[in-house]
Formats: C-alpha cells, sequence, structure tokens
C-alpha cells in the first residue's frame, strides 16, 4: 500500500515569499544591479559559470543575486538553467597560445619568450584589508607601457625541444572526445573526460585533492610552468556557412603543471604534466586541476594507486558539487516513511535484546539461589 | 577566382567576427547613424542555445570539452534576396538580428561599402582601441629583473 501525505502548500509558498524579502534586504540599501556584480564582483562571476560550467557572465550574476551569494546555489541555478538551452555545437577548440595575456607567470624558467607578466593579481598583495575601499576611495587609473606586442609561447613548446618533458597529451586520431553531459560516467575513463569534469568540478574539493598530493599522498613533485590568463577567440562550424564562424571571446585561465618523474616500467625518467584549464580567471583552482589531472595519471605511468587523489573514481565521483550538495541536502527532505520504518525496526531490536538481558538475569539469579 | 573567392569569405568573416565582439548599444547606436535600411524577414530565431567549448590536453594535444557557452543566432532574408546569418556569445536577441542584417547588407554590392564605412570600421576601431590599451597596462605589470652585487667582489 502507499499512503501519499499531502500538506504544506501555504507554509512553503510563504517560506518563498519570505526568502525574497530576505534576500533584497533592508529596503533602504540600494538593490543590487547584475552589472555591479559582473564588473566587481568579478570572480565570484567567474567562479559559478566554471563550475556551472556555462560561461555568460549575465547569468552568473543573476544566479549570484539569486542564490543571495551561496556560490553552489547559484552554480546549481546555472546548471539547472543549461538543461533548457538547444545546443548548436561543439567550438574549434581554442587555442591559448595565441591568447590576448593578461597575465603569465612561471615558476620554472626566469626569462622565457613575453616575460613574467604580472597583471591584476593578489600575489604581493598583505591581505591587510581596506578600511579606505569601504569608503569609497577614489582608484587610481592602471600604469601604462607602450612597448611592442610579442609572441608568448606556452611554456610547454619551449621545453618541448630537449625531449625531456612529455609531448601535450595525445589521442588516437580517431578518438572522438567524450561528453559528460550527454553520456553517463564510466569507469575507467579517458583522460579527455576526466579534464571536463575536472574543469566544471569544486574549486574547494579539486584544492584539497591538491594539497594532499603536496603533502605526500601521491606526491609528484610539482612545479608551475606557466600560469596564463586571458581571452581566446572561439569558432564554430556551421553548416550554413562555408567557414568557421567567429562566436566573440572568453576569458579562460590556463596551468601547466611540471611534474619530477623518476620513470617506471612504462615511461622513461622526464617531467611530466598536469593540465588545467578553466572559465575566467581562477588561477587557484587551474592549480588544483593541473595537480589533480597528474595525480590521476598514476595507472597511465605505471604508478602506484595509494591516495586519494590518485583514485579516480573516487575524485570523479565527488568532485561534482551539484550532484553533492543535491545527495547531502536531500537528507532534510521528508523521510517520515523511511524513518517510522526504521524506528519500528530498532524498537523490535531494542525488545529482542531486552528479552535476551532478562533471560539472562532471570538464569542467573536461579543460579545463585541454588548455589 | 579561387582568390577572389578566398577574399570574400576573409571579408565576410571579419565583419562577423567584429560584431559578435562589440556591444550591442554601441552596433544600434551606429545602426541608427548609419541610415541603413534595416527591413528584414526573420527565417530563423533570434534564439539562444548552448556551444560546447573545446580545449586540448596540454595546450596543443588532443581536444577535450571545457564546458559551455551561451550563443544567440539569427538568420534573415532582406527583400532584395540576400540572406544574412549571425551568431555571437551572450543572449542579446535585438544584437543578433542586427548583426544578420549587416551580414545579409554586406553581400549586397549596393550597401557593402556603407556596412564597411559606417559600422564595421568605426566598431573595429573601438575595439582595436581597447584590445591595445588592455595590453598596454598588462606590459606595465611585466618584471624586470636586474642583479644585485653584494660584497666586495
Amino acid at each position: 500500500m502507499y499512503v501519499a501525505v499531502k500538506g504544506g502548500e501555504a507554509a512553503i509558498a510563504n517560506a518563498h515569499r519570505l526568502l525574497a524579502d530576505r534576500r533584497r534586504g533592508d529596503r533602504s540599501v540600494p538593490a543590487l544591479r547584475l552589472d555591479q556584480i559582473v564588473e566587481q564582483l568579478a570572480l565570484g562571476v567567474d567562479r559559478v559559470m566554471s563550475e556551472g560550467s556555462l560561461y555568460d557572465r549575465e547569468l552568473a550574476a543573476l544566479a549570484i543575486v539569486q542564490a543571495r551569494g551561496d556560490m553552489i546555489e547559484a552554480i546549481f541555478l546555472v546548471r539547472a538553467y543549461r538543461t533548457t538551452l538547444p545546443r548548436f555545437g561543439y567550438t574549434n577548440p581554442v587555442d591559448t597560445g595565441a591568447m590576448q595575456l593578461e597575465r603569465r607567470v612561471s615558476a620554472t624558467y626566469k626569462d622565457l619568450p613575453g616575460g613574467q607578466v604580472l597583471g591584476p593579481t593578489f600575489d604581493y598583495t598583505h591581505r591587510l584589508l581596506d578600511p579606505e575601499l569601504a569608503a569609497g576611495a577614489k582608484v587610481e587609473t592602471p600604469a601604462q607601457r607602450p612597448v611592442e606586442a610579442e609572441a608568448m609561447p606556452r611554456v610547454s613548446a619551449i621545453l618541448a625541444h630537449e625531449g625531456l618533458i612529455e609531448a601535450d597529451g595525445d589521442m588516437p586520431l580517431d578518438h572522438v572526445p567524450g561528453d559528460i553531459t550527454r553520456e553517463p560516467l564510466q569507469f575507467p575513463m579517458a583522460r579527455d573526460i576526466r579534464l571536463q569534469a575536472l574543469s566544471r568540478g569544486d574549486e574547494g574539493f579539486l584544492l584539497a585533492l591538491g594539497y594532499s598530493t603536496q603533502r605526500g599522498y601521491a606526491r609528484n613533485h610539482p612545479f608551475v610552468g606557466e600560469v596564463r590568463f586571458g581571452e581566446v577567440e572561439l569558432e564554430l562550424e556551421v553548416p550554413e556557412l562555408p567557414f568557421a564562424v567567429p562566436l566573440g571571446s572568453i576569458r579562460v585561465t590556463e596551468c601547466q603543471m611540471v611534474n619530477q618523474f623518476k620513470g617506471s616500467a612504462k615511461a622513461p625518467p622526464q617531467f611530466t604534466r598536469g593540465y588545467g584549464l578553466v572559465f575566467g580567471q581562477s588561477e587557484r583552482k587551474a592549480m588544483a586541476m593541473a595537480l589533480c589531472d597528474r595525480a590521476l595519471r598514476a595507472g597511465e605511468l605505471g604508478e602506484d594507486v595509494i591516495a586519494a587523489a590518485q583514485d579516480e573514481e573516487f575524485v570523479i565521483s565527488h568532485s561534482d558539487n551539484v550532484q553533492a550538495t543535491g545527495f547531502v541536502e536531500h537528507l532534510k527532505l521528508p523521510h517520515y516513511v523511511d524513518f517510522q520504518a526504521e524506528l519500528g525496526l530498532v524498537r523490535r531490536m531494542r525488545a529482542e535484546y531486552e528479552a535476551r538481558e532478562n533471560e539472562d538475569k532471570t538464569a542467573e539469579e536461579k543460579r545463585e539461589a541454588a548455589e | 577566382m579561387r582568390g577572389q573567392e578566398a577574399r570574400e569569405q576573409a571579408g565576410r568573416k571579419a565583419l562577423m567576427a567584429t560584431l559578435a565582439h562589440a556591444s550591442a548599444d554601441e552596433i544600434a547606436r551606429l545602426w541608427n547613424e548609419s541610415g541603413l535600411p534595416s527591413e528584414a524577414e526573420l527565417l530563423r530565431g533570434p534564439e539562444t542555445g548552448l556551444v560546447t567549448v573545446r580545449g586540448r590536453i596540454g595546450g596543443g594535444g588532443a581536444p577535450f570539452n571545457v564546458g559551455e557557452a551561451t550563443v544567440t543566432r539569427a538568420t534573415v532574408r532582406l527583400p532584395t534576396g540576400q540572406v544574412g546569418h549571425s551568431y555571437a556569445l551572450g543572449g542579446d536577441k535585438g544584437k543578433a538580428k542586427l548583426a544578420a542584417i549587416a551580414d545579409a547588407l554586406w553581400q549586397d554590392p549596393a550597401h557593402r561599402e556603407a556596412v564597411e564605412t559606417k559600422l564595421a570600421a568605426p566598431l573595429r576601431t573601438a575595439l582595436d582601441a581597447a584590445r591595445e590599451t588592455r595590453r598596454v597596462e598588462t606590459a606595465a605589470t611585466k618584471v624586470d629583473f636586474f642583479t644585485m652585487v653584494r660584497g666586495e667582489d
């Protein structure tokens, strides 16, 4: 028999009305505009785009407001919206070597072509709260340095010539890139599919796993070969035009992690690599992604799988914060019937336990009386 | 003839790239000033959908899917018969329609010159200036290393 319990409709409607009120907050404070969020909370917007796996600043800003700044809720909103849109196709792969750079640093080469370009970074700030910002202090315009434009090849291309570093990851020529939005996850998975999952993975989760590899759980001696951030052009092949149609540009962050590798039965001693590519400006995420990518290549490189970060099924199955929050948060929804069933079970077990205890006690008393 | 065709396609693609990068407000403003006709029949859209952005493993290796981006597209036909298309990142439907009309007008010899000079050229000038500003601002953050000599020898 199945019995549906209904009720709570008025409570739910009023709860959502209350939510709308609390979201707006004190009416004497001006309401936020989306362009303010896009411009002034840009890295929060980038995180929602990256983990929501949808590049659209306005939608991400709307999601942040609607979610009252709860990033995972905002990411959830964006993911849900994505599913309502038709798909026009797959873009041509972006060329990160031709990126219009806004930052590029290498921890392995001081004097690489194009140099070390810091861009708008938090690095080298003193992490002191700035009360002047709260007072709305005037902001200086940036310094300019009118120099000739120079090519900034990826550091991996510079390192490649000695043969001491492995090449960019190749797949068989007939390999069609897997797509986790179309096919369910299957383990073991190819590196391309893993990278797609990592690119939308939770920043905190990937950061913790990357950190764990540095602390000795799957140690792999990483160096940041390069981190770069800037705009790349997107192009799409469409049947109605005889050329790839330009769509405009998106901002991405790329990390080339270079790892010492003493060699194994499968590969000679060389530098191996981990790769990170994420939407928006997020070095932390791109670096964590690259550390995880490298750790997850343990099997391919003939390393022992001994740590969480190397366990593909563990990492990829738990990296998606929308799935994670869905399963954790569903616990607060009504489980009345499940709980009643378990309550009945525990009552019965407890009654049996007590009956057994009483029996033992009675037997004991009888024995003592007999003695 | 092949060369002619290739130049034709390159010119059309360049216009599409400019329109994709430009803001809707800027396109609309220049359009109003240009006196270009905006009468056209919508054959498709404007409609918003997704493209899946691809990257390459290691930067230059095998392709993989990074994530989705919103794209809005439109297809129009002019009273004179030319069919124009537009695709651009984002969700702006007004921009998609105007950009498709611009593409169609560009294919009409009577209007190409006006599309190039009154629409594409000023948009390109503004986009190039913004790009150049960002480049020199970024260049100002380039590290100049120098060596400090310490001690007697």
